[in-house]
């Protein structure tokens, strides 16, 4: 190549010099692509991701108390929480339940600081009945009124509820408590009840996930080396649970275990049981393990089998035409190659019954709630948002991590259906 | 996997308890689908077999559980005239599967035809930061439906959507799209993407390119993940239980609240017709499998 060539660029047939056009071009292909997918990505920003992160907003951001009691709040947030509780925050106090009461306000604002210390709420209730005829100097009149105001504990639940900007749900979350000074100290120990179920949850998700894939294994393997219409036809009764609504299912299961139910009759038929002792096998945590297991199968069956159809037959009788026995065959060659499909599935399992809620809140009687369960439990019954979406930002960390981790090993493109 | 003939006793004794395991995994996964059947036809409100089931007795059998789909929740199940315009409008099962069915369908319209067209640009090579992106398409199908849940039903009562039909579309139509994206990129794969220029070559639009040339190849893989799509709204109860006010029940949500409260053999009546519907769906998906092998010249298997 001459000198000058070098220095001169190639130019594309309207004159702009090649690499820039090729690069327009690329760049529009890429835009191209893009716009097929923003349609999508908008919608699911839209209903999913801004939603998820307004729920999970409430586990850091709670304004009951500063919204309801401004006053209170203001001179709180400069009291040291050691000295003496001074008259200026009486004063504040009395003047805030005023208007809350009137406001009808009190309620909401008692009820967050009595998740701080309990036994509170009656005593804003009951104080802020008589707030308005109470007289300076305030910190007797309202002393006079319940003598708990001069403890400074509730002066110290109400300095925590105050900070509408807070980790002390996501503290109560891993069984932590957030005090008055900010810091943060354990939970007494009767009181550490999330950690628990956070480790039950895995531990009951872990165990499906084993029952699944003990279950799984062999019959994927058998429909593997199966003619494809005979194994097909087995698929069919991996599919048909698949399809099938898990309301039904759960239904079904309550039917074939409950004490009156088909297995306890059949149990009693054989006499493995007598009519009086009926095996309890459903509301507890053994109802759960059966249903959920039974539920999930297919999510195991269904990546096992698309990995062990791929296997050779060749591999396993080379091994045995070189002497080994089926056992080594099947443990040396065969099995190391289903790896891929176990990782697979056992992930795919483990994600999904972690999150679990249906089964668990119809079979699971008390030993068998899962977290889903209790974060649904203060959605709906306590009305305690910010715990539920706290203890939802913990629930989907773990998720998140089990999906990346399955991101890594598996690949999300490889996810396949059916 | 058959025997070989030079096969010893071990060899064969563990070959056929290998079968019975099987056997017995197939049937744990099959009985309780089955057995809802026939305890739905029981006479007696009860879960369980009578002996007169068992013995095969007519008058065990009924089909009250059925009739109670029908009737339950009508003004006036004795009337003789406008009976079924009473039991369409008040019957409270036939009221939740229109809801069902209505809420399915326009879920799975609005997440298959955006779904699809997200999958064909993913599918794209020159797809930026395709991973990542994919990884968040995906991400409605992991995430606990509890918080998705809990997620839509603070944002859409800011919007004034909670309890309505559109804000249950909407998020159904979330959940759906993740199956829509793996199916239909599943089969754009084996998709030569050469057509797609040669369509164009010829002077063809990117709308007439797209329906004429694409889409009918890609057909099987959109429908299927339509009827992913439709099932995962149709068998979806945690996001109703949150969002949903009374009008709006759907067939889970009305089982749900049944197996809870009063628990009777007409959930067992409406779990059967549910099992019906997923065999028909199951039955549609395997002819969609067959033909679209047929079509690739494959054998069909």
């Amino acid at each position: 190549m001459s000198q000058t060539a070098d220095k001169q660029p190639v130019l594309a047939a309207d004159g702009t010099p090649l690499k820039q056009a090729l690069d327009a071009a690329l760049f529009r292909n890429r835009m191209r692509a893009f716009m097929l997918v923003l349609p999508l990505l908008l919608f699911l920003f839209v209903t999913f991701i801004i939603p998820i992160g307004i729920f999970l907003s409430f586990g850091i951001h709670d304004p009951v108390f500063s919204k309801f009691m401004p006053k209170t709040s203001a001179v709180l947030s400069d009291w040291d929480t050691t000295s003496e509780p001074t008259e200026d925050m009486y004063a504040a106090l009395v003047a805030d339940m005023v208007v809350a009461r009137k406001d009808k306000t009190i309620g909401r604002a008692a009820t967050r600081v009595n998740r701080e210390l309990s036994g509170t709420r009656s005593l804003f209730t009951s104080s802020a009945r008589k707030a308005a005829k109470l007289e300076a100097p305030f910190k007797e009149s309202l002393v006079a009124v319940k003598k708990q105001w001069a403890d400074p504990e509730v002066w110290k639940a109400m300095k925590v509820a105050s900070r509408s900007w807070t980790l002390g749900y996501y503290a109560n979350a891993l069984d932590y408590k957030q005090v008055a000074d900010g810091s943060f100290e354990p939970q007494p120990e009767n009181r550490q009840i999330h950690v628990p179920l956070l480790v039950k949850t895995l531990w009951i998700s872990l165990q499906v996930t084993l029952y699944c894939l003990i279950l799984g294994y062999p019959i994927a393997y058998l429909m593997s080396n199966l003619p494809a219409r005979t194994s097909n036809l087995l698929m069919i009764l991996v599919l048909l649970p698949f399809w099938t609504s898990i309301l039904v299912r759960t239904t079904a299961w309550i039917a074939m275990l409950q004490s009156q139910g088909v297995l306890n009759d059949l149990f009693v038929l054989f006499g493995v049981t007598d009519d009086d002792n009926r095996y309890s096998m459903i509301y507890n945590k053994l109802g759960t393990l059966i249903a959920m297991t039974h539920i999930l199968l297919p999510f195991m069956v269904l990546p096992l089998y698309s990995v062990m159809r791929g296997i050779p037959p060749s591999y396993v009788r080379a091994a045995k035409s070189m002497g080994a026995t089926n056992w080594t065959a099947f443990s040396r060659i065969y099995a190391p190659q289903t790896i891929p499909g176990i990782g697979a599935g056992a992930i795919l399992v483990f994600i999904v019954a972690i999150g679990y809620y249906i089964t668990p809140a119809l079979v699971g009687g008390q030993d068998g709630q899962m977290i889903s369960n209790v974060i649904a439990f203060h959605m709906k019954s306590s009305l305690n948002w910010s715990l539920a979406a706290a203890l939802g930002g913990v629930l989907l960390v773990v998720v998140m991590t089990l999906y990346w981790i399955y991101d890594r090993v598996v690949g999300i493109d490889n996810m396949k259906l059916g | 996997m058959s025997l070989p003939i030079y096969a010893g006793w071990g060899e064969r004794l563990w070959y056929y308890t290998f079968r019975v395991i099987c056997g017995l995994i197939f049937l744990f996964l099959i009985t309780p689908i089955i057995i809802v059947i026939p305890l739905s036809f029981n006479v007696e409100p009860y879960f369980s077999f009578t002996s007169g089931m068992l013995s095969l007795d007519p008058d065990a059998f009924s089909l009250r559980w059925y009739k109670d789909i029908f009737t339950n929740g009508m003004a006036n199940p004795d009337a003789t005239t406008g009976w079924w315009a009473d039991s369409w409008n008040n019957a409270q099962w036939l009221r939740s599967m229109r809801n069902s069915f209505f809420i399915g369908i326009c879920a799975t319209i609005i997440s298959t035809s955006i779904g699809t067209l997200a999958a064909v640009g993913l599918s794209r090579s020159e797809m930026p930061y395709k991973n990542q992106i994919m990884a968040l398409l995906i991400s409605p199908m992991i995430v606990p439906l509890v918080i998705t849940a809990a997620g839509a039903f603070k944002a859409f009562s800011m919007l004034g959507l909670a309890y309505t039909y559109t804000g249950l579309i909407l998020a159904h139509a979330v959940l759906g799209t993740p199956f829509v994206i793996i199916t239909v990129t599943a089969t754009l794969v084996g998709f030569d993407q050469s057509l797609v220029r040669a369509a164009q070559s010829m002077g063809a639009t990117p709308f007439r390119t797209f329906f004429k040339v694409q889409m009918p190849l890609i057909l099987p893989g959109v429908i299927s993940g339509a009827l992913f799509a439709f099932i995962t709204s149709f068998d979806e109860v945690v996001v109703v239980i949150q969002l949903a006010a009374a009008e709006q029940r759907t067939i889970p949500r009305q089982m749900f609240s049944g197996i809870r409260e009063q628990i009777s053999p007409t959930i067992l009546a409406v779990a059967t017709i549910l099992v019906m519907i997923s065999i028909a769906l199951l039955a549609t998906l395997e002819m969609i499998r067959r033909r679209s092998e047929r079509l690739r010249g494959l054998s069909p298997s």
